[in-house]
């Protein structure tokens, strides 16, 4: 055998590197896509390169990018939850009530994170404990969690804040430093996301489990152990938006961030996160976020109603899943 | 031991249905009249004929979220058509809702079927865009009973040997249904292609064909609903039945439709269907405040998928005579 031919039980770490792969990574698509928002949305108003109007505009998607993180992982585990909105719902519905029994701002934090974290415990449990899909339970749990803030709330408002916490949803980094304290979070927590998932033990696992949850089983991996903490991760994220958002618009109203699940699910899904799990990078995700975010920011600088918008989001999100797909047929791949 | 009978979940969700029924008479025997017991029916009709079409979308292990918004566009467009054609006979209009319907329908299927993309992603977005044109053809202006003549409200209070059409509509789509599911080679086939697709590919029958008739059917009864929608309420516009979609979602879960895809019948959508409407129907005749109503309706979801999940439990089969033996042991206990 000679020293230049592989051994052929040799298996390489990683495929070699091609220029062309590079260049077809949905990571690549995506940065194209949003240079092409940005150049599209700066001429079409000259508002919109302002570091003061574009860090304001990240209020509106933060909360949501920061569900999606979360909303991230458990797809690609294979999972998915559509409760996030009414985990919010009652995440915000509990701070409330704290708030008008006097309670302090951190204490606010600590009960909007843990509320949400117990919300996603009882998901997780349902799906787990009973074997149940998770796309049902948490269809089941939407109306649930939405209910009981329904119940609680009827048509009523919670108003009644103290001005420390309006000051995290509202406030910037520092004084004179123009990076909201909500987009900061995302921030942080996609390095950490990213981290989790790329380069760590259980991030392997989460992939091993989305891509064949029973060979991963047999390979020895806790799967329903870690589908339940991704649950509870899912829910606690949800808590930290309801955070945000509540300290944002200071009240909590029972229809309060509704359809955000779905807004949520847009983007991992825009962030090459396969739907059918076991695919998808935290990179990808992050760069859906800004092409949502900005298309939203920069139509509305130009008064496009946001229904429209709507229109434009659902066409990119099908047109950048599907053009892939014609384009890889057209050049006879298999895909 | 239950009686065999009891163990069958549609004569289970039967009975649970007539106890409430009852126990809501005994609170309100108004409930009990027949006008009453008729107008639930003819609030329900839309969630009847809705969640079968849902049921044979989800049998092919398929989801249509996008009923809601095809609904409303299709119930402002028809709204819309109507108004500025007075001259159209009601049947011309019917029709019309359901082939702009099963247009839109079609545009779901043509995506799932034709390109490959899973159905929850093609439906999410869909559901945006479909809510999105309503605006760009209605404007943010509400279509209100001012905007329908007379024979466009008129038609849902009409009614056929003294039932109301709306229960007639829902009758023949549910007949049709049954008929198409349990009789036709298409509807084995769309049962076959949700149990095991792989199988059913090797037995020759086309998953792409089967997916591209139940998205478009789905949008057929949207559009119709969207009509009878618009002109029973009388009022059409961008939010129309905002969220329905989970609710028609959850009528086939509570009547024991599995997500899994390739189980579920057409009396068990009904009788989810059914459930649903009693409950909504009931609450406010017992002085329960509506704001119950999602909670309730999402405990019982919570219940019904946990004893689907124990129905559809598969035993394996045991090889080992040991195991087997042992599993006979531990059942015994």
């Amino acid at each position: 055998m000679s020293v230049t031919t592989p051994n052929r039980y040799d298996v390489a770490d990683r495929a070699p590197f091609r220029i062309a792969d590079l260049l077809l990574r949905w990571e690549t698509i995506l940065v194209l896509l949003l240079a092409t928002v940005i150049a599209f949305n700066t001429y079409i108003s000259p508002y919109f390169l302002d570091i003061y109007n574009l860090s304001d505009a990240t209020f509106n998607f933060s909360e949501k990018a920061i569900v999606a993180l979360a909303m991230a992982l458990l797809i690609v585990s294979r999972d998915i939850d559509l409760s996030v909105a009414a985990i919010i719902a009652v995440a915000s519905l509990a701070m409330g009530e704290a708030s008008v029994a006097g309670a302090s701002t951190p204490m606010l934090i600590l009960i909007g994170l843990a509320v949400g974290a117990a919300c996603g415990a009882f998901n997780g449990a349902l799906v787990t404990g009973f074997g149940l899909p998770s796309i049902v339970v948490t269809i089941g749990t939407m109306s649930l969690f939405r209910g009981l803030a329904q119940v609680v709330l009827e048509d009523q408002a919670i108003t009644k804040y103290p001005p420390s916490f309006a000051a995290i949803g509202q406030g910037y980094l520092a004084k004179g430093v123009p990076i909201p304290i909500s987009f900061t979070t995302f921030l942080i927590l996609a390095a950490i996301f990213a981290y989790v998932l790329h380069r760590t033990l259980i991030g392997r696992r989460i992939f091993a489990q989305g891509n064949n949850p029973v060979a991963a089983r047999f390979s020895g991996i806790p799967v329903d152990r870690i589908r339940f903490w991704l649950f509870v991760l899912t829910g606690t994220m949800a808590g930290l938006a309801a955070v945000f958002l509540t300290a944002r618009i200071g009240s909590t109203r029972p229809n309060i961030a509704l359809g955000f699940e779905l807004e949520a699910v847009t983007m991992v899904v825009l962030g090459g996160v396969s739907i059918t799990g076991g695919s998808g990078t935290i990179p990808g995700v992050v760069l859906a976020v800004f092409v949502l975010g900005l298309t939203t920011f920069g139509l509305s600088l130009v008064n496009v109603p946001g229904i429209v918008i709507n229109v434009l989001n659902g066409s990119l999100l099908i047109a950048a899943i599907s053009l892939p797909i014609i384009a890889r047929r057209l050049l006879g791949k298999r895909a | 031991m239950m009686p065999a009978l009891l163990k069958n979940r549609d004569v289970l969700l039967a009975l649970i249905v007539a106890t409430l029924v009852l126990l809501v008479g005994l609170r309100a025997p108004v409930f009990l009249t027949a006008e009453s017991l008729v107008s639930v029916l003819t609030d329900t009709s839309f969630l009847f004929m809705l969640a079968l079409a849902q049921m044979a979308v989800i049998l092919t292990r398929g989801i249509d979220l996008s009923v809601a918004a095809n609904l409303a566009l299709s119930g402002v467009m028809v709204t819309l058509a109507a108004r500025s054609m007075p001259w159209l006979p009601i049947p011309v209009v019917l029709l019309l809702a359901i082939v702009i319907g099963a247009f839109f329908g079609a545009i779901n299927g043509a995506l799932i079927a034709g390109i490959g993309i899973p159905p929850i992603v093609v439906t999410l977005g869909t559901l945006s865009i479909y809510r999105g044109i309503i605006f760009v053809v209605a404007g943010p202006t509400w279509l209100t009973s001012k905007d329908m003549s007379t024979a466009f409200l008129d038609f849902p209070k009409s009614t056929l040997l003294g039932v109301p059409s709306l229960i007639v509509i829902a009758t023949t789509v549910a007949a049709a249904f049954a008929y198409l599911l349990s009789q036709t080679q298409t509807g084995r086939g769309i049962y076959a292609v949700g149990g095991n697709p792989v199988a059913a590919r090797y037995c020759g029958i086309d998953l792409s064909k089967q997916q591209f008739l139940v998205y478009t059917m789905s949008g057929a009864v949207s559009g119709l609903c969207g009509f009878l929608w618009a002109s029973r309420y009388g009022i059409a516009y961008t939010d129309l039945a905002y969220g329905y979609e989970l609710t028609v979602i959850a009528a086939c879960v509570i009547g024991g439709v599995s997500v899994a895809g390739g189980i579920g019948t057409v009396r068990g959508a009904l009788l989810g269907a059914l459930f649903l409407g009693v409950v909504v129907n009931a609450l406010p005749v017992i002085n329960v405040s509506p704001f119950w109503q999602m909670l309730i309706s999402g405990a019982v979801i919570l219940a019904a998928v946990v004893v689907n999940a124990r129905a559809e439990r598969r035993s394996g089969k045991l090889i080992l005579p040991e195991a087997r033996r042992a599993a006979a042991g531990g059942s015994a206990v």
